[in-house]
C-alpha cells in the first residue's frame, strides 16, 4: 500500500485540528502522543502518527494497512472501561477488533467528555454515560467510509454494505479495506447524523455481548503497564508532603535547617495544608521526612473531634429524635398494623486503593507551562483544579492520563497533583510526589460514619406501607444515597431524614458513596422483619413488598443459583444463607451469601456468594463478572473488617497492620455472578456488587446464631458481644 | 556502591547500604514492575525474588542483596511467556493490575517449589498479598491452571 496520498491543504487543516486539541503538539513543546496498544506503552511521534494514521472524526483514525486507532476516554482503573468503551465503537464501525489498538484520550472534555461535557469517571459511568456516544461515532465514521466507497465506484451508498473493516458491493463482489478508503476518503467538517434506527440491532452485534480480553492485561502481568508512579523524567527529583495528624491543619513551623543539611535534600516546601520535602532520592526523602518535626497551627475545626464518642452522643441523640415525613407517611403510621423500629451504625471507611497517591510534575523553561502525568478518574476536573490553584490558563497545563493504581472514588480529587505541581514550581525541577500509605490513610477522605434511625409500618393488609430513614453523618449527599426503595419494594410512603453533622474531616464519594451503609441498615431491617413474622426472607420480600418485576426476577434468579430452598429445608449446623438487594447508578443486584463462624474468636467467613443482576445490555460479560467480584470482595473486606476512627482530629490507623483488609484466605471460594438477559440500554456495574454486602452477611449471621448484628463492620469483638445478648 | 545481579545482569547501585532494594530497583534501575504499596511489608507489592526466594524488595536493604541474584518481574521469563503470566492472562485477572507483579512473583516461588499446590496451599502461600480490586478468586484459579497447563 502506498503513502497517503492527501491534499497538503487538507493535512495543514487537521494538523491544526489537532494541535488545537492539544491532541499531538501540546503547548509545552511535548511531540509526543501517548498510546496504549497491546503491545505495551509506546509513545508515538507526531511524524509517525501522521504517516500511521488519518483521522476520521475526533474518535478514529485510520491508516492505509488497515489499521485503526480508537480513541478511549474513560480512565483505567481496573474496571475494564479502556477496552469495553471502545468495543461499542468498534461495533457500530464494524471494525475488525485485531486490527484495532487504542490510544488514552487527552484531557479535553468538550471533545471527549459524555455529553460534551465530562470525563470524569465516577458513579459507574464509563459505560452507561459512553454507550450510546460511541456506537454514534463509530456509526459516523462508517458512513464517511461508505459515502467515499459510493462515490469512487459510483454506486448508490444504499447498495453498499460492511463486513468487519472492509467496504463490499456485493452486486459486483468488490471490496475495498478501510484502510484503502481512508486514504482518499474526505472528512467533512460535520460528521454525519446518525438515526437510532440505523444502529445495529442486538441480534447483529458481533463484539457487544461477546467478551473481547481487556488490552490492559498483557502489560499488567510483565510490569511495563505504567503508573503515574513508574514515570521517569530526566533531572527529575523526588517530594513526599507531610500533613498535619489533625486534619486540615495548617503548617506554622518546622526545623527547615536541619532538615536541610540531610543528605539529598534540595528544599522544603511550605503547602498550604503541609510540608514537601524534597530531594535527590526517594530513599532521602524519606529519611528526611521522618526527621522533620513541624508544629501546626491550632484551630483546625477537626481539632478534638473524638469520632467513637460522638457516635453514641450526638450522632445518636438526632437519629432518635421524633420522625417526620409527609401526611402519608404519618397515616401509614398511624393505620399500621405494627410498627417496626431498629438503629444501625457504621464506621468510617478508607478508599484503600493499592496505589499510593502520588503524581508527576514538569514545568517548561519560563516557568508558564505545567506538563502533569497523574492517573486520575476526572482528568477534565484536575486539568481546571491545577490551572486555578496554579492561576494558569488552563491550556497551559498538559495533562498525560496514567493507569490508576485503584480510583474507588479518591482518584476524582487530585489535590496531591496539585501539590505536585506547587512543588515542581518552586523547585524548577521535574518533581515525582509519593504520598506515603501512611500519608495516604491519615490525610485520607473517607466514607463517612452515620447512625441511622429506621421505623417501618406494616398495613393492615399485611403489606408495608410507610418507611422512615433517619440518617446522620457529614458530608450531604455521601451520607444518603442508596434510600431509594421505590425502585424495587414500592413502598407507597416514605420519608427519607438525613441529619447533617460537621466535624471538619475529609470526606469523600466512597464505592457506591452511601449504599453501603443505608443498604445494610435497609435490608438487616427488612430481614427482622420478616422474621418476627415468621416468614422466608424470599416470600416475605414477594408477599409484603409490592416488588416491581425486575426485582422479582432478580429474586427468582438468585434464589434458584444459591439452591436457598434445599438449603432451608437441610440446614448445615455450621453455615447459613442471607438474602440481600440493592439498586445503584441504574443497576439492581440481588444477593445470598453463605457464612460460618468462629464462636470462640468471632470471625465470620463467607464461603460462597450468588449475585443476580439487572444491569441492562451486558456489553462485555467477563468484564462485567469481572466488576461484581470486586464489588463483593471490596463489600466483604468493608463489612468485616475495616474501620478508620478519629481522636483528637487525628486519624489512629496508619498503614495496613491496622486497617486491616480482606486477605486471599478470607476471601470467598466462589462468587457467582449473572446477569438478567435485557437489551436496554447499559447501566453501571462498577458499584453493584458492594452494597447489598452488609445486610446479607448480618442476615446470615441471625439465620446461623439467632443474634442481630447492628454496627457496621462486624469486628471479632462486636460479633462476640451479639453473641452474649 | 553495591554490585548484584538483576535479572541476570550485573549491576551497581550507587546508594546507601540502608537504601531499601525497592527503591534502588524501581528509581534507580527503572524496572518499574515492581511496585509500592505500604512500605511496611504489609501489603506484598513489592515482592521479588532474591536466589529465588520471594522477599519484599521494600524491607529488604540494599546490602543485603550483595553479590546476589534478584529476579523482578521483568525477568521472570523472556517473552512473558512464564506458565503464570498465560494463566494470569486467560483468567484475565488484573484489574487496576497494580498488585499483580508481586502477586506473580509470590505464586513463581511455590510453583518452583510445588509443582501442584492444592487450594490450600496456594492460599496460605498467598495470603500476605493483598488485592484491593477483589482479584482473588481468579488468583487461585490461575495458578491452578498455571500448574496444570505448565
Amino acid at each position: 500500500m502506498g503513502a497517503i496520498k492527501t491534499p497538503a491543504k487538507d493535512m495543514d487543516q487537521q494538523d491544526l485540528a489537532l494541535s488545537r486539541r492539544g491532541f499531538l503538539a501540546g503547548a509545552g513543546g511535548l511531540s509526543f502522543a501517548v498510546a496504549i496498544g497491546s503491545t505495551g506503552l509506546t509513545l508515538m511521534g507526531v511524524a509517525e502518527a501522521k504517516a500511521k494514521a488519518r483521522p476520521i472524526g475526533a474518535w478514529v483514525r485510520i491508516a492505509p494497512d488497515n489499521t485503526i486507532v480508537i480513541v478511549t476516554p474513560a480512565a483505567e482503573m481496573g474496571q475494564g472501561s479502556m477496552t469495553g468503551v471502545p468495543v461499542a465503537l468498534a461495533e457500530e464501525l464494524d471494525a475488525d477488533w485485531s486490527k484495532v489498538t487504542l490510544q488514552m484520550a487527552p484531557a479535553e472534555p468538550s471533545i471527549y467528555g459524555y455529553g460534551g461535557h465530562s470525563m470524569a469517571i465516577v458513579g459507574s459511568r464509563a459505560m452507561r454515560s459512553y454507550f450510546d456516544e460511541m456506537r454514534v461515532a463509530g456509526a459516523q465514521v462508517r458512513k464517511v467510509l461508505l459515502e467515499a466507497a459510493a462515490k469512487k465506484w459510483k454506486v448508490p451508498v444504499g447498495t453498499l454494505a460492511t463486513e468487519p473493516s472492509v467496504v463490499v458491493h456485493p452486486a459486483s463482489k468488490r471490496r475495498m479495506t478501510y484502510g484503502e478508503v481512508a486514504i482518499f476518503a474526505k472528512t467533512p467538517k460535520v460528521m454525519p447524523e446518525v438515526a437510532p434506527s440505523e444502529l445495529k440491532k442486538p441480534e447483529h452485534f458481533r463484539l457487544i455481548g461477546l467478551s473481547v480480553p481487556r488490552r490492559d492485561v498483557p502489560e499488567k502481568v510483565n510490569g511495563a503497564a505504567k503508573y503515574s508512579i513508574d514515570v521517569q523524567l530526566p533531572g527529575m527529583v523526588y517530594a513526599t508532603t507531610v500533613h498535619a495528624p489533625v486534619q486540615l491543619a495548617r503548617p506554622k513551623s518546622w526545623n527547615e535547617k536541619e532538615i536541610r543539611k540531610l543528605k539529598g535534600v534540595i528544599a522544603v516546601v511550605r503547602l498550604p495544608r503541609g510540608v514537601a520535602v524534597v530531594a535527590d532520592t526517594y530513599e532521602h526523602v524519606i529519611a528526611a521526612r521522618e526527621k522533620l518535626t513541624v508544629e501546626w497551627a491550632k484551630g483546625a475545626r477537626a481539632d478534638g473531634y473524638d469520632s467513637e464518642p460522638a457516635l453514641e452522643t450526638t450522632y445518636a441523640e438526632m437519629a432518635r429524635k421524633a420522625g417526620g415525613g409527609g401526611g402519608d407517611v404519618a397515616a401509614a403510621f398511624k393505620t399500621a398494623a405494627k410498627v417496626y423500629k431498629a438503629e444501625f451504625r457504621s464506621d468510617y471507611g478508607y478508599h484503600a486503593q493499592m496505589e499510593p497517591l502520588n503524581a508527576v510534575a514538569r514545568f517548561n523553561g519560563a516557568g508558564d507551562v505545567v506538563e502533569i502525568w497523574e492517573g486520575t478518574q476526572a482528568p477534565g476536573w484536575s486539568r481546571r483544579r491545577i490551572a486555578s490553584a496554579l492561576k494558569l490558563p488552563i491550556e497551559k497545563v498538559i495533562h498525560h492520563q496514567q493507569y490508576l493504581g485503584g480510583g474507588f472514588g479518591r482518584r476524582s480529587l487530585t489535590d496531591y497533583t496539585v501539590e505536585t505541581a506547587l512543588i515542581a514550581r518552586a523547585v524548577k525541577r521535574p518533581v515525582k510526589m509519593i504520598w506515603t500509605r501512611e500519608e495516604d490513610l491519615g490525610f485520607g477522605m473517607f466514607r463517612p460514619q452515620t447512625f441511622q434511625a429506621i421505623e417501618a409500618a406494616l398495613g393492615r393488609d399485611g403489606k408495608i406501607a410507610g418507611w422512615r430513614h433517619k440518617v446522620v453523618g457529614e458530608g450531604g449527599y455521601l451520607t444518603h444515597s442508596g434510600i431509594n426503595l421505590e425502585q424495587y419494594y414500592g413502598i407507597p410512603a416514605t420519608s427519607i431524614e438525613p441529619q447533617g453533622t460537621s466535624h471538619g474531616v475529609r470526606l469523600k464519594h466512597w464505592r457506591a458513596v452511601a449504599h453501603p451503609f443505608n443498604v445494610f441498615a435497609i435490608e438487616a431491617m427488612v430481614d427482622e422483619m420478616a422474621a418476627k413474622v415468621g416468614m422466608d426472607p424470599f416470600d416475605f420480600r414477594r408477599e409484603r413488598m409490592n416488588l416491581t418485576p425486575k426485582a422479582r426476577h432478580l429474586f427468582d434468579m438468585v434464589e434458584k443459583m444459591s439452591d436457598w430452598k434445599r438449603k432451608q429445608r437441610i440446614r448445615r449446623a455450621d453455615r447459613a444463607l442471607g438474602l440481600s438487594v440493592s439498586e445503584r447508578s441504574g443497576s439492581l443486584g440481588a444477593g445470598v451469601v453463605e457464612i460460618s463462624l468462629d464462636r470462640k474468636t468471632g470471625k465470620i467467613r463467607v464461603h460462597e456468594v450468588w449475585v443476580a443482576i439487572d444491569g441492562g445490555t451486558i456489553v462485555q460479560p467477563d468484564m462485567a463478572r469481572a466488576n461484581i467480584e470486586s464489588g463483593v470482595i471490596y463489600g466483604i473486606s468493608s463489612v468485616l473488617k475495616e474501620r478508620a476512627t478519629f481522636k483528637g482530629g487525628a486519624v489512629e490507623q496508619s498503614n495496613f497492620h491496622d486497617y486491616e483488609v480482606l486477605r486471599m484466605a478470607e476471601a470467598p471460594e466462589a462468587i457467582h455472578v449473572d446477569f438478567a438477559k435485557r437489551d436496554t440500554p447499559p447501566t453501571g456495574l462498577g458499584e453493584i456488587g458492594n452494597p447489598f454486602v452488609g445486610a446479607a452477611v448480618a442476615n446470615a449471621f441471625y439465620a446461623l446464631t439467632g443474634k442481630r448484628l447492628y454496627h457496621m463492620p462486624f469486628t471479632p469483638e462486636r460479633v462476640l458481644a451479639a453473641l452474649k445478648t | 556502591m553495591i554490585a548484584f545481579k538483576v535479572n541476570g545482569k550485573s549491576v551497581t547501585v550507587r546508594a546507601e547500604d540502608t537504601t531499601p532494594l525497592l527503591w534502588a530497583i524501581r528509581e534507580h534501575l527503572k524496572l518499574t514492575g515492581t511496585k509500592y504499596g505500604c512500605g511496611a511489608g504489609l501489603c506484598g507489592a513489592c515482592t521479588v525474588h532474591v536466589n529465588g526466594t520471594a522477599v519484599r524488595a521494600c524491607q529488604t536493604a540494599l546490602s543485603e542483596v550483595k553479590g546476589k541474584q534478584v529476579t523482578t518481574i521483568e525477568g521472570l521469563s523472556p517473552k512473558s511467556d512464564h506458565p503464570l503470566q498465560k494463566a494470569w492472562v486467560k483468567e484475565q485477572v488484573p484489574q487496576c493490575g497494580y498488585c499483580q507483579s508481586g502477586q506473580i512473583m509470590k505464586a513463581a516461588e511455590l510453583l518452583a517449589k510445588t509443582k501442584s499446590p492444592s487450594r490450600e496451599e496456594i492460599v496460605r502461600h498467598m495470603n500476605g498479598n493483598i488485592c484491593r480490586c477483589g482479584t482473588y478468586v481468579r488468583i487461585v484459579r490461575a495458578i491452578q491452571r498455571a500448574a496444570k497447563e505448565g
